[in-house]
C-alpha cells in the first residue's frame, strides 16, 4: 500500500511541479516584490506610489468590473430563467444556442470586432443612421468605459449564463411544479423559489469572471482611450516602459485584493444564507 | 332557483374573459420574448458581421456606411506565404502542438492517479490545479517574464510554450480525472488477474476507454494556447510573433482589414469548437460547480 502510494504521488509530481515553480514562485514573488525594498526590508513605499499615481485608473477600474458584474446578473438571470420557465420550445432552444455562442471566442478577437463596431464609424453607428434614427453628425464614439463594459459582458455573459442555466436546470421540477399549481406567477417563481437555490452558482460564475477581468490586457489597451484605463494596462506599461516592477506589483497585489474582496462578499452572504436556512 | 339562475351565467363568463386574457397575455410573452431574441441575435451577430465585412473592405472611410471599395486584395496579401500572417500562423501552430504534447505527457499521469479515491491529499492536488484559475494572472506572467529574462528564457519558443502550459493545465488535468474516473475498474483488475502488468494494463486497457475525454482536453489546450495574448505578449514579444500578437500590432496600427482576417482566423476554430461541444455539453452537468 504504502508502495502504491509514493508511485501515485510520482505520477502527480511533474504536474505539480510544475504549477509551483511556474505559477506558485511568480506568484508569491510578486507579492514579495510588492512590499520589499532592494535590501528586503519591508516598505509600504511602492504601494503609496502605486495610490498616488493611479488611484484614479483604481477606481476606475474598481467602477468597471462592478458595472460589468452587475450587468452580467441581469442579464445572465434573464436568460436563463427564460430558458428554464418559457413555456415556447423553439424560442428556447434557438436562445439556447445563441447564447453559447461567445464561450470560446478569445478575448482579443471580441477586442479587434468591438474596436470597429463600437467606433464612430461602426456598423453600429451606421445602423442607426440608416434605420433613420440618428444624423451621421450625431453619431459619438462608444470606445472608453462604455465599450470596455460593452465588451467584457459580450463575452462574459456566455460562461455566467451557461453556469447559472445549468444550476437552474438542475432544481427540483416538483418545487417549481407545485408553485405554479399553487397560483405562482413566473415571476414569483423566480424570484422566491428558483434565485436563492442558484445564488451559490452565481456568485461563482461572477467572482471567476471578475478575475477574468481584472487580467484581460487586450480589451483595455485596443477598447480605452488614454486616461484613465484599467489597472492591468498600467502594470503593462509600468513594466514595458519603466521596467519598474515594484509598483507593477503593487498594482497587481491591489488587483488580488480586489478580487478577494467580491470572493469574501460572495462567501459572506453564501454563509448568511446557509445560517438562514439551517 | 332563482338566485342559482342569476349567478349561473357569470362565472361562465368570467372562464371566457380569464381564457382570452391567458391568451393574451400568451401571446404577448410570445412576442415579447421574440423581440428580446432578436435582439439578443442583434447585439450578438452585430461585431461578428462588422469584422466580416472589414475582411473585404479595401477603403472605408466616415461617414460611408458600407465600404466604398470591396475585394479580396488583403486576402491575397494575408495568404502569399512570405506573409507576417503566414509566418505566425505556423508559429501560432507549432507552439500551440508543442503546449498540447507538454500538457498531455504531465496530465495523463496525473489525472489517472487523482482519479483514485486511495490518492492521499487528493483534494489539495485538484486544488491546487485550480489556482491559476483563481488569481488574476497577469502580475504572475509579468514576474515570469522577468524570471525568464534571467534564465534567457524570454523570447524563445519554450518560455511561451511553458506559459501557455501551465495555463492549459488545470483544464487538461481536471478533463483527464474525469476521463480516467469514468473508466470501468472492474476491466482494470480482470486485465490485472489474467497476468497483465500494470504498464501493459494501463495503455491496453484503461487509456482507450479514457480516450475520448484526452482527445477533448487536448482540443481544448490547443485553443486556449492559440488564442493566449497576456502571457506571450509578456514573455514572447518581440521576437515570437503568434496571431494575437499580430492581430494587436495590426489593430493598433490601423490596420482594420489585416487585423479582421487574423480575427477571423481565430474566430472560426473557436466557434467549431463550440457547436462541436455543444452536443456533449449539458449545462445539468455543471450544476455542480459552486456546491
Amino acid at each position: 500500500m504504502q508502495n502504491k502510494t509514493t508511485h501515485s504521488l510520482w505520477l502527480v509530481a511533474p504536474a505539480a511541479i510544475m504549477v509551483a515553480i511556474f505559477f506558485l514562485y511568480p506568484l508569491f514573488f510578486s507579492l514579495y516584490s510588492a512590499v520589499t525594498l532592494e535590501d528586503g526590508s519591508l516598505t509600504l513605499a511602492h504601494l503609496t506610489k502605486a495610490f498616488s499615481l493611479y488611484s484614479n485608473d483604481i477606481l476606475f477600474t474598481i467602477a468597471i468590473v462592478l458595472a460589468s458584474v452587475v450587468v452580467l446578473a441581469i442579464l445572465s438571470i434573464t436568460i436563463s430563467a427564460m430558458i428554464v420557465l418559457s413555456p415556447f420550445k423553439s424560442l428556447v432552444s434557438l436562445l439556447g444556442l445563441l447564447y453559447r455562442l461567445p464561450l470560446f471566442i478569445p478575448f482579443i478577437v471580441t477586442a479587434q470586432m468591438m474596436r470597429t463596431f463600437l467606433a464612430k464609424n461602426g456598423l453600429m453607428n451606421n445602423a442607426f443612421v440608416a434605420s433613420g434614427m440618428m444624423t451621421p453628425m450625431d453619431t459619438i464614439s462608444f470606445l472608453g468605459w462604455t465599450g470596455i463594459i460593452i465588451t467584457f459582458v459580450w463575452k462574459q455573459l456566455a460562461f455566467s449564463t451557461l453556469l447559472l442555466s445549468g444550476a437552474m436546470a438542475a432544481l427540483d421540477q416538483n418545487q417549481i411544479r407545485a408553485a405554479q399549481n399553487l397560483g405562482a406567477s413566473r415571476v414569483r417563481i423566480l424570484f422566491h423559489i428558483m434565485l436563492p437555490q442558484v445564488f451559490p452558482t452565481l456568485g461563482v460564475a461572477l467572482v471567476l469572471s471578475t478575475v477574468t477581468m481584472m487580467s484581460v490586457l487586450s480589451v483595455p489597451l485596443m477598447i480605452g482611450t488614454g486616461t484613465p484605463t484599467m489597472m492591468s494596462a498600467d502594470m503593462a506599461f509600468r513594466v514595458n516602459s519603466y521596467g519598474d516592477y515594484n509598483v507593477a506589483n503593487a498594482l497587481g497585489l491591489v488587483s488580488y485584493l480586489i478580487c478577494s474582496g467580491l470572493a469574501w462578499f460572495y462567501l459572506r452572504q453564501s454563509l448568511k444564507d446557509k445560517g438562514a436556512t439551517a | 332557483m332563482h338566485s342559482n339562475h342569476q349567478h349561473q351565467p357569470e362565472p361562465s363568463v368570467m372562464k371566457k374573459c380569464k381564457c382570452f386574457f391567458d391568451a393574451f397575455n400568451s401571446r404577448m410573452s410570445f412576442w415579447s420574448q421574440c423581440v428580446f431574441i432578436l435582439i439578443f441575435a442583434l447585439i450578438l451577430f452585430g461585431p461578428i458581421t462588422n469584422l466580416l465585412i472589414w475582411t473585404v473592405a479595401e477603403t472605408w472611410y466616415f461617414p460611408n456606411a458600407l465600404p466604398s471599395q470591396w475585394g479580396m486584395k488583403y486576402w491575397y496579401q494575408v495568404f502569399n506565404p512570405y506573409s507576417d500572417v503566414s509566418g505566425s500562423l505556423l508559429t501560432s501552430i507549432f507552439i500551440a502542438v508543442l503546449t498540447v504534447i507538454v500538457c498531455l505527457l504531465v496530465s495523463v499521469p496525473a489525472g489517472y492517479a487523482l482519479s483514485k479515491h486511495s490518492m492521499p491529499f487528493r483534494v489539495f492536488w485538484m486544488l491546487l490545479f485550480l489556482i491559476p484559475q483563481a488569481f488574476p494572472n497577469l502580475t504572475v506572467y509579468m514576474n515570469i517574464a522577468r524570471l525568464f529574462y534571467d534564465v534567457g528564457l524570454n523570447g524563445t519558443i519554450v518560455g511561451v510554450v511553458i506559459v501557455h502550459s501551465v495555463h492549459g493545465l488545470m483544464f487538461s488535468v481536471w478533463i483527464c480525472v474525469a476521463a480516467f474516473a469514468s473508466t470501468d475498474p472492474m476491466l482494470e483488475r480482470a486485465s490485472r488477474n489474467l497476468g497483465a502488468g500494470p504498464i501493459y494494463t494501463f495503455f491496453h486497457i484503461v487509456l482507450p476507454q479514457a480516450a475520448p475525454g484526452i482527445i477533448a482536453s487536448c482540443i481544448f489546450v490547443f485553443l486556449e494556447s492559440l488564442d493566449e495574448f497576456t502571457g506571450t505578449f509578456f514573455v514572447g514579444a518581440p521576437d515570437i510573433t503568434t496571431l494575437p500578437l499580430l492581430l494587436y500590432t495590426a489593430s493598433m496600427e490601423g490596420n482594420y482589414q489585416i487585423a479582421s482576417i487574423t480575427a477571423l482566423i481565430l474566430l472560426v476554430p473557436s466557434i467549431l469548437f463550440m457547436l462541436l461541444i455543444n452536443r456533449f455539453m449539458k449545462p445539468e452537468m455543471l450544476a455542480k460547480i459552486g456546491k
